[in-house]
């Protein structure tokens, strides 16, 4: 008995060791993402490890200043026109499907569910020419309206799941009381599915934020390159200024990591209900 | 009832929803395999029809191969990493003993998840930056400086130091999915087992693994399935070099299409991706279907 106890303490300890060193090795980067930006370019190299002797914060408003702004202000324009919607029009699509009985439903269904199933590299070439051709390539609608149109299979899915549980004696009593089939979409059904419609635009949020291969080839000219890219462009013009390229990484984070920590709720229970892999 | 009775307004409901889907990812998908047929180039219009003969050539390109190799070794590291490692980790945190520390470490391992490529990309390659990276500098903090190495601009080592970013990035996630199926086991399979005097690891193999079985499979496919989409990674870090030693699929597409301006053989790469990830999105959806029925 003894010996088994000693033996399950030492393999907790292990334990113990093992997860803060996998711990360790998420945070220290990320840290050190941070100060670095912090620190003079000469004092980078003489001192990687060390915390900055003198706090410069010119760095974040250099990276701000070349181009880190724009990307911002791009990224979270298209983002929240995407996510808008996206989720309204995919909420108007899962409530047809839960809704109504008609012929072609079963179809319908399949559409929604078959482009679960395409993956957006597929339409990589077809796409940049379509785009050229409805004149909107290098422009917010380039990113935009194919950012929509992959976010609608998952988010249908996912509110429609919802639909299906959420009882129905609201929309009974509202119909009694003259609501037709619009006014019950937009005042009781958006309403009432708050949680997944919130869970669904989090993730949106964080997929359009963080895409990299639509923006990279459907956008060229810098003024309407969403961060991901412009960090690439940063990368490029700033060579070795890495103080100011980890200054403009930790400002592309921060959007994504307040609204993880706040919203980590809603966060884990869309990832759960769906093989959503970034 | 009445209210949903009229099938024009289910339609309009349906409609933006539709025809986006069909316009934007149906369409492009076919238009691919025909602009696969032709040889043609971004900037004229001229299209030549040169049926089969960009498949041909591809089957008989080095790269190619290199490519699925890549993204082969992609897929099973990241089925060792985070589907196995995943549940171990997840399997560990739920025991007694770790239950109050849970919400930190699995917060702290999801983290990464949710910043974009180009920052875990760039963060990375200063990680492993042969002057100024900290794993060359903890080499030679422990001695160990021979084995301090350009891990990115050495074709042999390449593929794997994005393989291990992207562990890095994506492990937590898993974990985070298992921690979620675990919790769905019924406790008083674990009570029993107790009752019954086994132990930790006992528990983990008789009732975890079976229970969770599934959820094991289908995180296997979309690992594998991922492992033939990435693109980002090493596009970010490495854009398929040094010489062409980590390309993988998307990022040989990219470079025939966008830099080599072959389009016809870049569509024919990407119907190659699609024949692949298309095969294994149908297994997974057939995995899944069957636990529904269960």
């Amino acid at each position: 008995m003894n010996k088994t106890s000693t033996m399950s303490r030492i393999a907790r300890s292990l334990i113990f060791i093992w997860f803060i060193t996998y711990a360790i090795c998420i945070i220290y980067p990320l840290l050190w993402m941070v100060i670095s930006g912090f620190k003079t370019k000469s004092e980078l190299f003489l001192n990687t490890w060390a915390l900055p002797q003198e706090w410069v914060w010119g760095n974040y408003k250099t990276a701000w200043d070349v181009g880190v702004g724009r990307y911002f202000f791009n990224s979270v324009f298209v983002t929240s026109i995407s996510v808008a919607l996206s989720v309204i029009i995919s909420a108007g699509c899962a409530f047809a499907l839960s809704r109504f009985r008609f012929k072609g439903e079963k179809i319908i269904l399949l559409i929604v569910i078959g482009g679960l199933m395409l993956s957006p590299q597929v339409s990589l070439i077809s796409l940049y020419k379509l785009l050229q051709k409805l004149n909107i390539y290098n422009t917010y609608l380039a990113l935009i309206i194919p950012y929509v149109a992959f976010r609608i299979p998952f988010t249908t899915f996912l509110i429609r799941s919802y639909l299906i549980d959420l009882p129905r004696e609201v929309e009974d009593a509202a119909y009694i009381d003259g609501c037709n089939s619009w006014g019950v979409f937009w005042q009781i059904i958006l309403p009432m599915s708050k949680p997944i419609i919130s869970t669904a635009s989090l993730l949106t949020a964080m997929q359009v934020w963080n895409e990299f291969m639509f923006a990279l080839v459907f956008i060229e000219d810098s003024k309407y390159k969403t961060i991901p890219i412009g960090l690439m462009s940063l990368r490029s013009t700033l060579s070795t200024d890495w103080t100011v390229l980890l200054a403009g990484l930790t400002i592309s984070v921060i959007p994504m990591i307040i609204l993880f920590i706040v919203f980590q709720k809603q966060f884990v229970r869309g990832l759960t209900s769906g093989s959503v892999k970034g | 009832m009445g209210l949903y009775h009229n099938k024009k307004i289910a339609f309009l409901f349906i409609f933006p929803a539709l025809l986006l889907m069909l316009v934007f990812i149906y369409y492009p998908i076919f238009q691919n395999f025909i602009y696969s047929m032709f040889r043609w180039s971004a900037f004229s219009s001229e299209k030549i029809f040169i049926g089969i003969d960009n498949y041909l050539r591809l089957f008989k390109d080095p790269v190619f191969y290199i490519a699925l190799k890549n993204n082969l070794l992609y897929a099973s590291f990241s089925i060792f990493f985070q589907v196995g490692l995943g549940l171990i980790i997840a399997a560990i945190l739920e025991e007694k003993f770790l239950r109050k520390y849970q919400p930190f470490f699995r917060t702290v391992f999801f983290i990464p998840a949710i910043i974009s490529i180009t920052v875990a990309g760039l963060l990375w390659q200063l990680i492993y930056n042969p002057n100024i990276g900290i794993i060359n500098e903890g080499l030679r903090a422990i001695g160990l400086d021979n084995l301090a190495h350009p891990w990115l601009a050495d074709g042999k080592t390449a593929i794997f130091s994005v393989i291990v970013m992207s562990q890095w990035q994506y492990t937590g996630y898993i974990v985070l999915l298992f921690i979620v199926g675990i919790h769905k086991i019924p406790q008083e399979l674990y009570e029993s087992a107790m009752i019954d005097g086994a132990n930790s690891i006992q528990k983990f193999w008789t009732i975890t693994v079976p229970q969770v079985k599934e959820m094991i499979i289908v995180s296997v496919t979309i690992t594998i399935i991922g492992g033939f989409k990435v693109f980002d990674e090493v596009y970010v870090m490495t854009g398929g070099g040094p010489g062409r030693s980590t390309e993988v699929l998307s990022s040989f597409m990219y470079r025939s299409g966008f830099r080599n301006d072959e389009m016809g053989y870049a569509a024919a790469i990407a119907t190659i991706i699609f024949v692949i990830t298309f095969l294994l999105t149908l297994l997974e959806l057939k995995i899944s279907h069957k636990k529904d029925e269960v």
